[in-house]
């Protein structure tokens, strides 16, 4: 079913006790997209996962996974899941450890050999699939973690912080991973603190706060929207610095340096002729672009919704 | 039925890689060392005794069945053991199953496969069934043997016996499995050895009844028995192999006055299968 969403929920809710985990989560996840799920801790995203994974039975609402309504098991042989602050059977080797978790997604035996063999050289650990995982470091866990997400080839991929506790180089794979995934038009569920993880890897985020979304994203959008340029330049007389207005409006300036808030970065060309013709010294024009983390703190608040 | 064989095989796994197959096997292997040494100069004493004195035809007749006597007692006694040990190993490999991989967090990539959560539950019980199995077949075996070989003497209906033994060890098993889909390792291996020390204490206050003839004690003794009816599988399995004389006598340690009926062990069966839909039933519906 290719024209199902790969998530898609209403109202999903979860009290646990006195404590309400996710208020009223509504969320749609087409397949292929890559999304990311920010909020602060104890935004409930994790509890939204497991609901979504069948962990947790959801106080109301509703969801649905590919299609098929949450508490049917059978489209769980297509997602593939990757738990925060997991532990795996420590007492399996690598091999071992992905042959009992092929085998639970109902794999044929010598498609499972060849799918673990391809997933050990992926995230590099084909000179360890014959030693236990108790003696697997954290970032080596999270990557034998990874590839038990992918042994079944899911069309949705559910990562919870997938690259806490890698180095940069494991940091690079899970990213170089996604890419891939996206390629192949597997939808991947990220959720990160990792905000430049998630800026250069989502197409789409959801800002969660209280378990609700607060506001959903568009991360191309960031890319053509206000821009702040900081302009470094020798010879900008009072002329030239007023001629910039038709850009945008000077928003601070020093000796050699002025800050610009201009409407679209594609005006950069423009500017930067115009400044030539003026027959200033351009040293450096460089667009501030606004983070993600700047929306974050916007969207959420400095308290982190606490 | 799939998912339960690949999860049973990784339960039995799971224990010999984590080493308890192999202490359970060296202090068995200990065990049933000691056990054979006691059981050898015992038995040679008596002998002694017996050549020392008996000299007519009468007398002779006479200690052979004291004799028979004497490796039965000894014989249950290590079976009463036996029992013991592998209660210990049923409710110890059980406890800490699920509380653990719930807590560690290992449970959910397990859970998030498609496959059913009463899976989980069946493949578990499966494994420590199997494990509990070889672990009382080498001890009790390893008894039943070693008093065979010493002196040619074997109880009667002997694997009736050993087959309730296992019932019992199973049944405890189930018990902490079930609790372990609740509660914490800690507070299942307390809840169990409770349960059982209170059947245990049963047991007797029933036996005493029987004994003295007070009705009474004998229904506060069938009562724990339905709160929790181990004990009486170990007085059924022992009334099975015990010397008909130790049975009239009445009242041994490791034998049995007051006999569990048939349909007590029938209870027994059905218990063990509530307990584990039980089991089911709660690991279904928590949250994970």
């Amino acid at each position: 079913m290719p024209t199902a969403p790969a998530i898609e929920t209403h109202e999903l809710r979860k009290v646990f006790g006195e404590n309400t985990a996710v208020k009223g989560l509504t969320l749609l996840v087409q397949q292929g997209e890559v999304f990311g799920f920010l909020g602060p801790n104890g935004a409930g995203k994790t509890t939204s996962i497991k609901m979504l994974l069948g962990l947790i039975t959801p106080t109301s609402g509703s969801a649905a996974l590919l299609g098929a309504p949450i508490g049917d098991r059978s489209v769980l042989a297509r997602v593939g899941f990757l738990p925060e602050h997991f532990r795996f059977q420590d007492w399996l080797t690598a091999a071992e450890f992905l042959e009992l978790h092929g085998q639970l997604y109902g794999m044929q035996p010598g498609d499972l050999r060849t799918r673990i063999n391809e997933l050990l050289e992926r995230v590099g650990l084909s000179d360890f699939r014959g030693k236990q995982l108790r003696t697997f470091s954290k970032g080596m866990l999270q990557r034998i973690g990874l590839a038990q997400a992918l042994l079944n080839r899911p069309l949705l991929v559910c990562l919870d912080e997938p690259t806490s506790g890698l180095d940069p180089v494991g940091r690079r794979l899970v990213r170089d991973i996604i890419h891939e995934l996206r390629a192949q038009g597997t939808c991947v569920f990220l959720n990160s603190h990792l905000l430049s993880e998630i800026e250069v890897t989502c197409d789409r985020v959801a800002f969660i706060r209280h378990g609700e979304v607060v506001r959903l994203l568009e991360l191309a959008s960031l890319d053509s929207g206000q821009t702040t340029v900081t302009i470094r330049a020798r010879g900008l007389t009072t002329e030239t610095i007023s001629g910039l207005a038709r850009w945008g409006k000077t928003a601070a300036m020093e000796t050699e340096s002025l800050t610009l808030n201009i409407s679209a970065e594609t005006n950069l060309p423009e500017i930067t002729r115009y400044l030539v013709a003026q027959g200033a010294d351009v040293f450096a024009i460089s667009p501030q672009r606004t983070s993600l983390e700047e929306i974050f703190i916007e969207t959420v608040g400095k308290d982190g919704g606490l | 039925m799939k998912n339960t064989w690949i999860l049973a095989r990784a339960t039995f796994r799971e224990a010999i890689r984590r080493r308890i197959v192999l202490t359970g096997l060296v202090l068995g292997l200990c065990f049933l060392v000691l056990f054979s040494l006691g059981f050898h100069f015992i038995i040679m004493q008596i002998s002694q005794a017996e050549t020392n004195g008996a000299t007519d035809l009468a007398n002779r007749a006479i200690r052979r069945a004291a004799d028979t006597e004497g490796q039965n007692a000894l014989l249950m006694a290590g079976l009463y053991a036996v029992t013991f040990l592998c209660i210990a190993m049923a409710a110890l490999l059980a406890a800490d199953t699920l509380a653990g991989e719930i807590g560690s967090g290992t449970i959910q990539t397990i859970v998030t496969k498609p496959i059913r959560r009463s899976s989980v539950i069946f493949g578990k019980w499966l494994g420590f069934a199997w494990l509990l199995g070889l672990y009382f077949l080498l001890m009790a075996g390893g008894i039943v043997l070693s008093v065979w070989i010493q002196t040619g003497y074997s109880p009667d209906h002997l694997l009736t016996g050993l087959a309730l033994i296992y019932l019992e060890a199973l049944l405890i098993m189930t018990i902490s499995l079930a609790c372990s889909s609740s509660f914490s390792a800690l507070a299942t291996g307390g809840i169990v050895f409770g349960l059982y020390g209170l059947a245990f204490i049963g047991g007797w206050i029933e036996q005493f009844g029987a004994v003295l003839n007070n009705a009474t004690a004998v229904k506060v003794g069938i009562i724990a028995s339905l709160i929790i009816p181990s004990e009486t599988l170990w007085r059924r399995a022992a009334y099975e192999m015990q010397s008909p004389l130790a049975g009239a006598l009445g009242m041994s340690p490791f034998g049995t006055t007051s006999v569990p009926s048939p349909l007590m062990i029938g209870y027994a069966l059905v218990y063990l299968l509530m307990v584990l839909g039980l089991a089911v039933r709660v690991f279904n519906h928590r949250d994970l």
